[in-house]
């Protein structure tokens, strides 16, 4: 608790509420078995504050909002909403108060209506007309524009977010906890969330930001608070901070900043020839023409909104959705369109898709079985005549994980006991570490923190500028710009033309990202 | 000759509905409950038993639902509660409330029941070919309409309803709202219980008055194909639990004629219309979406 003195004229006048805070929680612990979350933590957050909540993934601020949220008790420690000490036994309890929360992963119906949706949240209510008309009127008045007899599941991401901050503000909340807000939104997206927000502080409501973006929390934010592993390491004024002295409370050292040079390009070796692809997919995306080509020694990025045809490349680079024509891919001179995933690795590819577990690893199964899964068709020797070399996978096991980084408690732990940064770095290694020739990786570092996604650019940039044709799929425009030679935006199935990454400008490659969303938006106002 | 076809469909037709109508309500809070074979039985014997022994078909009929209610209990507690494989546990509950029921129905195996008075109103019932169909059936009859009313009204025009879809729709999401999702699942699985019950005791106290093991034949599991016929809409179990009805009915006209032509033929005909309902369904993705509870069968676990 090292706060109390020392604010700025500022925070003096953003206090409309007096002195006291609109919450405080005063050194909250809460263990789960033998691992403590969160250990003797203390917040304060005065109405009409923006405050942000730093941390790297693990850190406990998650643990920490649900039981601001009520989804938790803690083990001990108290809460004080307006000076008065509080037990929020439940989310229904925290919003009856005045807390609201949007959350990271959207708690929407997807087979209801938007007004369904806002019904659920608030006290006996149901999707009447009245509702409805307030939907309309209180969306359009913070620039949020929403059809309430819309079906959730034909939104857009952003839309989605809508529907949640609106269904947070009919509560009419005093604090209004945000996870991550802008993690799916085009950079437009995201000013125009920021605009709303600021709003909402002058007229008195404060926000618990939560975000990775230390750029956006510096300038959004009004205070900030560090935790890290369980604790509270800091807390400041975002504005006096750089986004590297921030970054350094949150990892407790000085974070090494990827370094890339420019690399020698060598023949194309990833060719897409008008690539095309009606989906199968109830809400999937069909691919248009797209051509697109990648040389050996250089990353190319394609940037965009989720939904808008990612999944699909993805799934027809792989091969995981056999195409209609060979032609269509060619991988290493050799087209391969028809090709299934395992011929497309004897080529010299590799693939990561975005879902780690699940899809990326089999969360029962161990790391070195996992190995087995995408190398044993690999011509490495791992699985012959029918046998399985274990030894041999265990080994790269060992390899992939000291080379990256990977804590994990055990010899061969099972995947799902990993971490979520952990297993990124687990399976985007598996795969570098066979320095294949050809790399296609989905959203490299969703959801890691800022030194595990230094470690896997860094070794992505690395095994490029040794020769591999490196594909990047992904929604983090910082990444984008840190890593790749070249960028291409892929919007409703279509993608633009890679430019060089130099030669764009993130507000650029974002006007592109939102080119087909834009003109929706339009037509349904 | 057509209204006597028509009065023996309703009647097959009758049980079907009660125990779809039940099971639809337990599927779109996203449980799956194989059980209703089980159910349904346990409630023809408890209603048999107690109709035989108090001499009220009436209360035959609540003990019928009694007995269905206390079976699905403990289907509720595993599944729910221990957070059980539903799949394994309904078929579980079905082998148990068809032995059980064997068990406790022996010394009435034989006995004559007593059979459920249907309506009589004087100088209405007595009309022309309508008069028996509208008016001349008995209360278990009226209460499936009711109940199919009732189940459809709350589901799209309540509170109670809406989160029931929710917590069917999103498990996760409703328990982030702050929903019960384990209580609301129990009532789902009780008001099933109920209904199956329900519509067992019809078979033992309305249909034939009488106690024989395994006396659903089967019922319970073509109430299950029914809901997914009707696609989680309670109109359309109506028009499935008389189609079904129907087949049954013609089933045992075709073998009483002699007519040659097979009757397994016709047996098999609800579970072939199922899986072609099945295919056509999920043609249209949308529909599908929009209907099929999605956490349907997936177990729940609070994070703590």
């Amino acid at each position: 608790m090292g706060e109390g003195s020392g604010d700025s004229t500022g925070e003096m006048l953003r206090r409309v509420g007096g002195d006291t805070p609109l919450l405080e929680v005063r050194h909250v612990t809460k263990r789960f078995g033998s691992f403590t979350a969160n250990d003797n933590v203390s917040l304060k957050i005065m109405p009409g504050e923006i405050h942000a909540l730093l941390g790297e993934n693990g850190a406990g601020k998650s643990t920490l909002v649900k039981i601001i949220y009520g989804s938790l008790q803690p083990n001990s420690g108290e809460i004080f909403w307006k000076g008065k000490a509080v037990t929020v036994a439940s989310p229904a309890e925290a919003r009856a108060i005045g807390v609201g929360m949007v959350f990271q992963h959207f708690s929407l119906f997807e087979a209801m209506t938007v007004a369904e949706n806002i019904a659920l949240a608030l006290p006996n209510c149901r999707a009447t007309r009245e509702l409805c008309e307030t939907i309309a009127r209180v969306s359009a008045n913070y620039g949020l524009p929403l059809d309430p007899n819309a079906h959730v599941a034909d939104l857009s991401v952003g839309e989605r977010q809508r529907v949640e901050i609106v269904r947070c503000l009919l509560q009419n909340p005093e604090l209004i906890i945000m996870d991550e807000p802008t993690s799916v939104l085009t950079p437009q997206e995201a000013d125009q969330l920021f605009v709303t927000l600021r709003r909402l502080a002058e007229e008195g409501c404060a926000i618990l930001y939560i975000s990775h973006r230390l750029e956006e929390v510096r300038a959004l934010c009004h205070h900030a608070t560090i935790m890290r592993r369980a604790r509270v390491v800091a807390e400041t004024d975002p504005a006096n901070e750089t986004v590297n002295t921030l970054a350094q409370l949150m990892v407790g050292n000085e974070i090494t900043r990827v370094t890339r040079e420019k690399g020698k390009l060598g023949p194309e070796a990833i060719l897409l020839k008008g690539l095309t692809q009606v989906s199968q997919e109830a809400f999937g995306v069909s691919l248009h023409d797209i051509n697109l080509s990648v040389r050996s020694g250089e990353i190319v990025a394609i940037a965009g909104i989720a939904g808008n045809g990612q999944k699909e490349l993805f799934d027809a680079l792989s091969g995981e959705e056999p195409l209609d024509k060979e032609d269509m891919v060619i991988l290493a001179g050799e087209a391969a369109g028809l090709m299934n995933i395992n011929q497309r690795r004897l080529l010299g590819a590799a693939f990561v898709p975005e879902e780690r577990l699940g899809h990326g690893a089999v969360p029962a199964l161990k790391l070195s079985e996992n190995v087995v899964l995408t190398r044993h068709g690999t011509g490495e020797g791992i699985a012959r005549r029918g046998f399985t070399r274990f030894g041999k996978a265990g080994r790269i096991v060992e390899t992939v994980t000291s080379l990256f980084d990977v804590r994990k408690g055990v010899v061969d732990p099972e995947a799902r006991s990993l971490s979520g940064g952990n297993l990124q770095k687990f399976v985007v290694g598996r795969e570098v570490e066979r320095t294949p020739k050809i790399l296609i990786v989905a959203q490299p570092t969703w959801g890691v923190d800022a030194g595990a996604a230094a470690v896997i650019r860094q070794s992505l940039i690395d095994l490029s500028r040794k020769g591999a044709a490196i594909l990047v799929i992904s929604q983090d425009l910082d990444e984008i710009f840190e890593i790749a030679d070249r960028i291409a935006v892929i919007s409703r199935g279509h993608l633009s033309k890679a430019e060089d990454a130099d030669t764009l400008t993130p507000e650029k490659v974002g006007l592109l990202m939102a080119g087909g969303a834009e003109k929706k938006g339009a037509a349904a106002a | 000759m057509l209204e006597a076809i028509i009065l023996t469909v309703i009647t097959a037709a009758t049980p079907l509905l009660l125990a779809a109508i039940g099971e639809l309500v337990v599927e779109k809070s996203g449980v799956l409950n194989l059980g209703v074979e089980g159910m349904m039985v346990m409630g023809a014997v408890a209603g048999f038993a107690v109709t035989v022994s108090t001499g009220s078909p009436l209360l035959g009929i609540v003990g019928g639902a009694v007995a269905g209610v206390l079976v699905s209990l403990i289907f509720a507690f595993v599944t729910l509660t221990l957070v059980a494989n539903q799949v394994a546990s309904g078929l579980a509950l079905t082998l148990f409330g068809l032995g059980l029921s064997g068990l406790m129905g022996e010394s009435f195996v034989g006995q004559p029941g007593i059979k459920l008075q249907s309506l009589d109103i004087p100088g209405v019932t007595s009309l022309p070919f309508v008069g028996k169909i509208l008016f001349g059936q008995d209360i278990l009859v009226y209460l499936s309409f009711a109940a199919v009313f009732a189940v459809s009204w709350f589901l799209n025009r309540t509170r109670a309803g809406l989160i029931l879809r929710a917590v069917g729709d999103n498990h996760s999401s409703a328990h982030a709202l702050g929903y019960s999702v384990i209580g609301v699942r129990y009532l789902a699985v009780i008001f099933g219980g109920a209904m199956a019950g329900l519509g067992g005791a019809y078979l033992s106290v309305a249909y034939t008055p009488l106690w024989v093991e395994n006396m659903t034949a089967g019922r319970g599991w073509i109430a299950l194909a029914l809901v997914v016929f009707a696609s989680w809409l309670p109109w359309r179990a109506v028009i499935g639990a008389y189609l079904f009805g129907a087949v049954t009915v013609l089933q045992l006209h075709t073998q009483a004629l002699g007519i040659g032509f097979p009757s397994q033929f016709l047996a098999m005909l609800p579970y072939l219309a199922t899986v072609i309902v099945l295919v056509a369904i999920s043609g249209n993705r949308r529909a599908t979406l929009f209907n099929t509870p999605s956490s349907l069968g997936k177990p729940f676990v609070p994070d703590r």
